[in-house]
């Protein structure tokens, strides 16, 4: 089984109905660690050695976080400036994350259809997460679609619930060895087979 | 008309105002001040005030009641049984050696066997009063001077009951009749035997211990109650009164009482209420007991035998000041501190004056060999604190712990130089970190053992008195670009700030304060950089508690700054009000409906409503209903 390191980030997690829905779901799960950044490092004041000691033991990694202006929250990309160092996980000899997994999980307010070229957004997700993927890319990751949840501001309760199910269904499949060639070229991990079966 | 009190009181109230400002002016001890005084309107200069200076100073001896009251308070149990050891054996020590020398030296002068002894014992006590107000009055409590003397000073007030209990024993069987005449020292005891005696003394403390917990505390919450504020002066001035009858009524020193007194209630929300209520009496009552003892100076005495009361008064001071010097020896104090011990405590003390008349009463000293040694007592009572001058400001500086050593400056303290003063635990923090950063501040402080350990870490430290402008000036303080002031004292920063802003006012002031009745003052004074001690810290608890409670790490840290941000706003926003009372009670009672008022207006805020950053409710509302606007 795998090991699963999950980084959320959320500023405001006691005020997210999303959010405490998903996490909730999957909190007690076998070899899952949510590492809950705002809540350990509230001054920003990131532990880089004890954040490379956890992504070692982990081997696939999960960017949790809300879709905030089309982008993460601002720990979140904190530790990437700082935990991702050059010589460790990137750079001649940077190997530390070869090879591990990483994915983002997302949740935005906006739904599916606003974001593409002919709706508001202007872009599709896949588009806006390209620092993600390229940062996964760079370290040596294998990148995987993502898992989002949006809509999120008329969610209707039932539509929540299908979600938070698909999310822990998901973790399952993640440590089960979900492998690439499985996805189809699907943009979402939402929309894969095994997911949507339900 | 000398007789009428009303005169009485304008002649001391205006020597004291005349001399004490004179003293002060020229930057001597306000006990020095109060001494002249007394030498000047005694009865052998201007003669204002005649004989009756004797009964004054039995009545003013009650200041150092009340301030061995007021030190006691600050001194709570535990800290006291941790002095126990230093008070056994500095005092043993001090006493026992003083005793010795000074009875071979008057043996050796001639004096009766009985009379020499009796003169040692008084030798061997020094003056509470002036030892103690004069390292009050310089902050110098909690050096290991301070510790020292009041140790001593401590162990002669418990020994001084053993010598009243002993002297009656030298003397003669016939002369027992005229014990009667001394019926202020008679007690109850008296006639019991020893043992009952020692018993009824220990009931006595027990009585007191349990007094102060279950009888004065309670009393004193009444009266808190009632808000009316000269009961509780009353109240105060009951308790001290109350100590003192009962423990002259089983023949202790009342002093000991008042001090057993003060730490037994040390522990007491009451402790600051009672401190600023008594402090002015004890000061003026101290006062009125230094312009006593000048008075009290025979100088027909004097004049009879100059060279012989001239020679035992040298002979003696010397010999108290050898002791003292191998007693701080003897416990390892630093050469400095020996020395300040040496000259602070070289005097005799007010109990000559109780020990000599007790044992002339019982016919042991004669009129004479009286008159001499109370004269000799009032002359060393006001030479020391002119010795321990001469001391600090020509001795101290050259020998031990020097003001200051010369270190090559580096850069950074060159171009951007700042000067920290304190150096406690505040300022050791501040300064460590000043330091990690390779900013290596001056460092001011008058406790030498930190000193001279600091310049041992290699600190550039100047020893002293922070508020003399010569020191700050030694201390670079023309080319300084900060001053921290860390110390505790409010008192001491507005002195530095005062000195400091009307000479070199480009210098940026960061001054420590304990409370928001401190950093009132400050803002007031025109200061803006004001670090209260208190705010986060318990803003940091406070906060701890309500993550161990469940609430967000992050969002608690981003109210705790709002909350700093509104607390420092409100500060300077109530700064600008008119003067607050300043009486304690009122003052507590007002701080109460303020912090009221803060938390109605908290409430009003509501806890986290304002902060509505990354909530996506209100986006949902308004989504929800389109029409609504916001």
């Amino acid at each position: 089984m795998k090991k699963i390191l999950i980084l959320f980030s959320h500023p405001k997690f006691e005020k997210s109905r999303v959010n405490q829905a998903l996490v909730n779901h999957i909190k007690d799960k076998e070899q899952v660690t949510i590492h809950d950044l705002y809540e350990e490092y509230p001054n920003f004041h990131i532990d880089v050695v004890k954040e490379k000691e956890l992504l070692s033991q982990h081997d696939i990694i999960i960017w949790h976080h809300p879709f905030y202006w089309y982008s993460c929250p601002p720990l979140m990309k904190q530790w990437m400036d700082m935990v991702l160092e050059f010589n460790w996980a990137y750079g001649p000899e940077g190997n530390a994350l070869q090879n591990k997994t990483c994915l983002n999980v997302i949740t935005t307010g906006g739904s599916r259809e606003v974001y593409c070229s002919e709706g508001y957004n202007s872009f599709t997700i896949r588009q806006f997460l390209r620092p993600f993927e390229q940062t996964a890319i760079l370290c040596g990751m294998t990148y995987f679609p993502p898992f989002a949840v949006m809509g999120t501001h008329t969610l209707s309760d039932e539509d929540l619930n299908d979600y938070k199910n698909n999310y822990g269904k998901l973790i399952d499949l993640l440590q089960a060895d979900l492998s690439i060639n499985d996805f189809d070229n699907k943009s979402f991990l939402n929309d894969i087979p095994q997911l949507k079966a339900t | 008309m000398t007789g009428s009190i009303l005169f009485e009181a304008i002649v001391f109230l205006a020597g004291a105002i005349i001399c004490v400002s004179i003293a002060k002016r020229l930057g001597l001890s306000s006990v020095i001040g109060y001494l002249l005084a007394g030498v000047l309107i005694g009865p052998y200069v201007l003669g204002f005030i005649g004989q009756e200076g004797q009964d004054i100073l039995h009545f003013a001896e009650f200041g150092v009641v009340v301030m061995l009251f007021l030190i006691g308070l600050e001194i709570e149990p535990k800290n006291f049984w941790n002095m126990r050891k230093t008070i056994l054996g500095m005092g043993g020590i001090q006493v026992g050696g003083t005793m010795l020398l000074s009875y071979i030296l008057f043996a050796a002068l001639g004096f009766d066997w009985k009379v020499a002894l009796v003169i040692s014992m008084a030798v061997a006590l020094s003056s509470t009063a002036i030892a103690l107000q004069t390292i009050k009055e310089k902050g110098l409590m909690n050096t290991t001077f301070g510790t020292s003397s009041f140790s001593i000073l401590l162990f002669q007030d418990i020994i001084v009951i053993f010598m009243l209990g002993f002297i009656p024993l030298l003397a003669n069987s016939e002369h027992k009749t005229s014990t009667e005449n001394h019926s202020e020292h008679a007690n109850l005891l008296e006639n019991l035997p020893v043992g009952l005696q020692t018993l009824a003394i220990i009931l006595s403390v027990v009585l007191i211990i349990v007094a102060g917990r279950y009888l004065i505390v309670p009393m004193l919450r009444k009266v808190a109650k009632t808000g009316v504020r000269e009961l509780l002066i009353a109240a105060a001035l009951l308790i001290v009164f109350g100590i003192s009858f009962l423990m002259e009524y089983v023949g202790i020193s009342p002093a000991l009482g008042a001090f057993l007194g003060g730490v037994v209630l040390s522990n007491s929300e009451f402790k600051h209420e009672l401190e600023s209520t008594l402090e002015p009496f004890k000061n003026l009552l101290l006062g009125l007991f230094f312009m006593a003892v000048g008075a009290s100076i025979n100088f027909i005495v004097i004049a009879k035998s100059p060279l012989t009361i001239g020679g035992i008064l040298l002979a003696i001071i010397v010999l108290k000041a050898v002791v003292l010097f191998i007693t701080g020896h003897i416990f390892k104090l630093k050469l400095d501190q020996k020395l300040l011990l040496t000259f602070s405590l070289a005097q005799i003390g007010e109990f000559a004056f109780v020990l000599l008349s007790f044992a002339f009463g019982l016919n042991i000293l004669e009129q004479e060999q009286m008159d001499m040694m109370l004269v000799i007592t009032a002359l060393s009572m006001s030479i020391t604190p002119i010795i321990s001058m001469i001391n600090e400001r020509l001795i101290l500086p050259k020998i031990g712990t020097k003001e200051s050593i010369k270190r090559p400056m580096d850069h950074i303290a060159k171009s951007q130089k700042i000067i920290l003063v304190g150096f406690g635990h505040f300022g050791s923090t501040i300064g460590r970190f000043l330091r990690s950063h390779g900013v290596e501040a001056t460092i001011l402080d008058h406790d030498s053992n930190r000193v001279d350990f600091l310049r041992k870490m290699g600190f550039e430290v100047y020893y002293g008195d922070a508020t003399r402008l010569d020191l700050l000036e030694s201390a670079g303080i023309s080319e300084a670009k900060i001053i921290i002031c860390a110390t505790n004292k409010l008192s001491v920063s507005k002195a530095i700030s005062k000195i400091v802003k009307e000479k070199y006012p480009h210098v940026e002031f960061m001054i420590r304060t304990k409370n928001r009745y401190d950093a009132y003052e400050l803002l007031n004074l025109g200061h803006q950089n004001i670090y209260r001690e208190s705010l986060e810290t318990s803003l940091t608890l406070a906060k701890d508690v309500l993550s161990k409670m469940g609430f967000r790490k992050y969002t608690l840290t981003r109210q705790v700054q709002n909350f700093i941000k509104y607390d420092e706003d409100s500060l300077r926003r109530l700064a600008s009000e008119p003067k607050r009372e300043d009486d304690y009670i009122f003052k507590a009672k007002k701080e109460l409906e303020q912090q009221e008022k803060f938390l109605n207006e908290d409430f009003k805020r509501g806890v986290v409503d304002y902060d509505n950053h990354w909530d996506s409710e209100h986006i949902r509302k308004a989504l929800e209903n389109p029409n609504t606007k916001k």
